[in-house]
């Protein structure tokens, strides 16, 4: 089966995954992922996010509803659906007597590929594990087995990449190292499917989000989409004299004191025709209050993220 | 169209598992066998008359051969997919375009050569203690090869199961290592009173040492082809419970 171009490289359809003891996992998700790009799955702990992918890697078998990868059926015909993915689990789980480049040479043959030795110490030497390749896996660090487990997943050329909780146990430098491959991956055509419950990383990294909670995918929308619409602004302003209260005549505006009145907020929504910053500093300016300094704030992803699960 | 370089890749795994744990995997269930054949067939076997005609010590040589084979068999295959299970990097193998059938022929396959490499090195040391003949090396190889296979599958089961280290030592040891010390590895049935000869018939074990023994020196206490039909249907009982497995899902997947 071919694919035309902008056909979803992932499309996931009313799938469920109630495990045996009765817990429903996943309830009726539908999902496209589109080709090459970087898709973060934001949720709690909990909310489905390692079952989905496990569903479409293999790992895990959904209860009903279909995925197709690339127009191929997880199921019937994963042997072509499997060989396009790579999967970084969320645990450093390895071989700990193996070392670096037998483990990542035996992920590639278990993907089907002919051995291929300048690919590999290309894709170690990307990875800053070529110096520690014949070491054993259990003297490596976390942030260095994290790295085995990228190397491994991308040691068949995968089209597909999901890196489950990435920065899961990483440090700073790491997690930039590793935005920075992501990136890499996706200037030459990757597909990246991220997890995590970091905001900033998704933040960071995605071109769109989708964000689940309690096996429900309840909202997908490109980042700055989604940013813009849920976002709100807010202008604070630096008083040159503390209020105790606001003036009664200012009542019909968003606006409220803090730090003990030396800062005045007034919030605002970015999509609104009139943001109405305008008029509120006019009145502010005929009841005679005056500001030395004025700075805007953008709401993050976090906090979008939390008041969308709360509403769940 | 099969996946051979995910079998080879399995197997491969598996064979450098046996390499760095040669102690462990070849040299010491040779030493506690050659301890065997000192102890019942040079110190004690000399004192005993001998079997059918042959003398004690190179009686007991098939049943130590196939005694090791069916407990290496097991705890290696078992160990094979249990320590993968256990450190959680058996989500590659799931999540690779390899069949059943494919993980089955890696980790089993593996598990079977380790163990006809370690029968065939015990037969080559107890050529050094007792005089030896095999009266049908083919035969011989066929009952090998095939207890092999069967019973690697049958750890294969056993580490699928198994949800402790407690549980991959149990059957080895409390049931296999009675049902060959019972089926025939020291003695001929024969030698039994009639009542026990009878209920000896329900071990599965002693009709892979009397086919086995009757390879080497054709005496056997039962017939050789009724050995054959047993073990090619343990092998089938094992292949069924196998399949069953991968259909359900059972242990390896959610």
């Amino acid at each position: 089966m071919t694919l035309s171009e902008n056909a979803p490289i992932i499309s996931i359809s009313h799938l469920d995954k109630t495990y045996d003891d009765g817990f429903k996992a996943l309830k009726d998700i539908s999902l496209d992922i589109n080709k090459g790009e970087i898709f973060a799955l934001l949720g709690p702990n909990g909310a489905g996010k390692t079952t989905l992918i496990s569903a479409i890697c293999g790992i895990v078998t959904p209860s009903s509803g279909t995925v197709k990868v690339a127009g191929y059926d997880i199921i019937k015909e994963y042997r072509q659906t499997r060989k396009l993915i790579g999967l970084v689990p969320q645990e450093l789980t390895t071989d700990a007597f193996e070392t670096v480049t037998n483990t990542v040479n035996f992920s590639r043959g278990l993907f089907g590929k002919k051995p291929d030795p300048a690919y590999i110490e290309e894709l170690l030497k990307s990875l800053t594990l070529w110096d520690k390749k014949d070491n054993q896996l259990m003297t490596l660090s976390g942030g260095m087995k994290r790295r085995v487990l990228i190397a491994k997943a991308l040691s068949h050329q995968p089209d597909i990449l999901f890196l489950d909780e990435p920065s899961a146990g990483v440090d700073v430098e790491l997690r930039k190292e590793m935005w920075s491959l992501v990136r890499k991956l996706r200037e030459n055509g990757t597909t990246i499917i991220l997890t995590t419950h970091y905001i900033e990383e998704a933040e960071e990294m995605a071109d769109r989000v989708g964000v689940i909670s309690k096996g429900e995918v309840i909202l997908v929308e490109e980042k700055s989409v989604l940013m813009k619409k849920l976002g709100k602004k807010q202008v604070i302003l630096d008083l040159i004299e503390p209020l105790n209260e606001l003036p009664s005549a200012l009542a019909a505006y968003d606006l409220s004191l803090i730090k003990e009145g030396q800062e005045l907020i007034y919030t605002y929504d970015t999509n609104a025709n009139r943001t109405g910053i305008t008029t509120v500093l006019k009145a502010l300016s005929d009841n005679n209050i005056k500001f030395r300094d004025l700075n805007t704030k953008e709401s993050s992803l976090e906090e979008i993220f939390v008041e969308l699960v709360q509403e769940k | 169209m099969i996946n051979l370089p995910a079998v080879s890749a399995i197997y491969k795994f598996e064979m450098m598992r046996t390499w760095r744990t040669l102690a462990q995997s070849i040299a010491s269930p040779v030493i506690s066998t050659a301890l065997y054949f000192i102890v019942f067939g040079s110190a004690i076997g000399s004192r005993i008359a001998e079997i059918d005609g042959v003398s004690y010590g190179a009686f007991i040589v098939p049943g130590l051969i196939m005694f090791s084979i069916l407990t290496q068999s097991i705890s290696n295959a078992a160990f094979g997919i249990y320590f993968p299970r256990f450190t959680g990097t058996i989500y590659e193998v799931l999540s690779a375009p390899i069949s059943p059938l494919e993980i089955t022929l890696g980790y089993v396959g593996a598990a079977a050569s380790k163990s006809i490499i370690l029968g065939l090195i015990i037969l080559a040391t107890a050529a050094a203690f007792v005089p030896l003949q095999i009266a049908h090396p083919v035969i011989m190889l066929l009952f090998l090869v095939l207890t092999a296979v069967t019973f690697s599958l049958f750890g294969f089961i056993i580490g699928i199961w198994a949800d402790g280290f407690e549980k991959l030592q149990i059957i080895p040891l409390l049931l296999i290592t009675p049902l060959a010390f019972l089926g025939g590895t020291f003695y001929s049935i024969s030698m039994l009173p009639p009542f026990w000869q009878t209920v000896t018939l329900f071990n599965p074990v002693v009709y892979l040492i009397s086919g086995f023994r009757w390879s080497f020196y054709e005496i056997s206490d039962v017939n050789v082809w009724l050995s054959l039909v047993m073990i090619t249907l343990f092998l089938s009982i094992a292949l069924g419970i196998i399949w069953w497995i991968f259909k359900s899902g059972y242990r390896l997947k959610a």
